[in-house]
């Protein structure tokens, strides 16, 4: 085992127990706390796999910016009296079910796609330097990138309109 | 030397060079307390500490044993592990900033080029971003897990000022990027080097270098914008529950941060290890005392930002929340868009 697997397995295994535990965390400010454990550890994914840019973006903008409003909310509305209603057997077992099924198409769908078939080029791929990212976003995928700036500009601008004094 | 396929003498060199230059922050930062009351003293004609050792110089040492001592309290209703984690988070994101900064020129140790930079990395300023990002946790979470509705309060203050700030300061650092065209710290450095200093992206980026100093001193927590600790209009802080070294931590993070802000301003704009005055290409000197010489100019540039610090804070008085709020949103993005399309259009026609 070299350390390339150590660390992708200790990624892995931190990811998803984070994720675990934001489910099953009582208090929503802990869930947000192991939320932000989990980008961390698929950040050193990236990494793993040479997409530094991708890493770093992963922390500044979910990390960094999108928790951070999650736990200004969160405290705000003071959810830490474990406030979750309690819910009824029916209920828990509806939602077993289509958790499960939705589980059940993921799986089935990843089958059929060409993903299990090729390996991760671990630690070797260019492409996600951040040169070789902006050349491609810019020259190949021009047109995406611009209507999906648009696409933020738009949602901005809503946000503003909603929130404005009237 | 390698196993697992890792070079270890590569490992221990980064080891040391990182134990280094935290153990360097780390008495920087407690003799910047120091510094502290020298300058206020001599602003405000007093005298300043001067009974713990010759000239007051073991003051920091007695301050720090003084909080270690103190008596600890944990609120009894509080999260206990969260309410440890805040202040280590606080020191934490303090000091990882210095990892991608080039302290100076390699140096030339038993045939082996030993960087002066622990990481040299593809991103290294958005590194930075990351890391100043993720510094509001800190604050965050220990005034959420003092179970005050005061810490609360401050923390949402000091988080959401924090937050507003990184805004105008990623703008005023794309101009800097747009000139040097590579993300690297270390080719930010070395587009600075030359004869003389005018090469310095000061020249090129004055308005810049303005907005991201308010910037740093909006994050680092500093006088006009020190809402967080205002202790006689908002009722201390988000660390107001905190006692003995727990209190300490937190203080003494944001003496690091002034330091690692200072070096950042300092690499950005001012050269970084490069020496002014002298072409280092052509100067016949030791390869190795050059770079020591250069580490020093760094941190003589570091040090000049820490004392501005110092004076704007027994300078000016606090702003108002609203005020700042304004200064961040209405005032200073408006004008880092206007300098980031001014450099874009120069760069532009100088290239054509």
């Amino acid at each position: 085992m070299n350390i390339t697997q150590i660390l992708f397995w200790l990624l892995s295994v931190t990811a998803l127990f984070g994720a675990m535990m934001v489910v099953t965390s009582r208090n929503p400010v802990y869930s947000v706390l192991w939320l932000i454990l989990t980008f961390f550890s698929i950040s050193g994914h990236y990494i793993l796999l040479n997409a530094q840019f991708l890493a770093i973006v992963n922390i500044i903008v979910y990390a960094g910016a999108i928790m951070v409003l999650f736990l200004f909310v969160i405290m705000l509305m003071n959810l830490n009296k474990n406030a979750e209603p309690t819910r009824g057997r029916w209920i828990k077992f509806a939602g077993a079910i289509s958790g499960g099924c939705l589980l059940l198409v993921l799986v089935a769908a990843l089958r059929s796609t060409e993903v299990s078939s090729k390996s991760v080029q671990v630690g070797v791929g260019e492409i996600g330097l951040i040169k070789n990212l902006g050349r491609e976003l810019f020259t190949n995928y021009v047109v995406p990138f611009e209507i999906s700036s648009i696409l933020f500009l738009s949602a901005m601008i809503g946000a503003v309109v909603i929130g404005k004094k009237d | 030397m390698y196993l697992l396929a890792i070079d270890w003498i590569f490992i221990l060199e980064k080891f040391l060079l990182v134990g280094f230059i935290v153990s360097l922050s780390m008495v920087v930062a407690m003799y910047a307390t120091y510094g502290e009351r020298k300058v206020a003293a001599w602003l405000q004609d007093r005298i300043g500490p001067n009974r713990a050792g010759p000239f007051g110089l073991l003051q920091p040492l007695a301050d720090g044993g003084k909080l270690f001592f103190k008596e600890e309290i944990i609120p009894l209703i509080s999260s206990k592990f969260l309410f440890i984690l805040g202040p280590i988070l606080a020191m934490v994101t303090a000091l990882l900033t210095s990892a991608v900064i080039p302290w100076g020129r390699p140096l030339h140790i038993a045939g082996r080029d030993v960087p002066l930079q622990v990481a040299d990395i593809n991103i290294g300023i958005l590194y930075i971003f990351g890391v100043v990002s993720i510094g509001v946790y800190g604050i965050m979470i220990g005034g959420w897990a003092s179970n005050n509705k005061f810490s609360l309060l401050a923390a949402i203050r000091g988080a959401s000022q924090m937050v507003s700030y990184e805004l105008p300061m990623g703008l005023s650092l794309l101009a800097v990027l747009m000139l040097v065209g590579d993300l690297k710290m270390s080719s930010i450095v070395a587009n600075q080097v030359g004869e003389g200093f005018f090469n310095w992206h000061i020249w090129y980026q004055p308005l810049g270098f303005l907005i991201f100093f308010i910037c740093a001193l909006a994050e680092c927590n500093r006088t006009p914008f020190d809402l967080p600790e205002a202790e006689n209009e908002l009722n201390f802080g988000y660390h107001q529950e905190y006692s003995s070294m727990k209190l300490g931590f937190y203080l003494f993070a944001e003496y690091i941060n002034m330091f690692i802000s200072g070096v950042v301003m300092a690499t950005l704009y001012f050269g970084g290890y490069d020496i002014p005055f002298v072409n280092e290409a052509n100067w016949d000197i030791n390869q190795n005392l050059l770079a020591l010489i250069g580490f020093a100019v760094l941190l003589a540039k570091a040090f000049l930002f820490v004392f501005v610090f110092m004076w704007i804070r027994w300078t000016i008085p606090r702003f108002r929340y609203d005020q700042l709020m304004k200064l961040g949103w209405a005032r200073l993005i408006p004008l880092a868009l206007f300098n980031m399309v001014i450099t874009a259009a120069i760069v532009l026609w100088l290239k054509k």
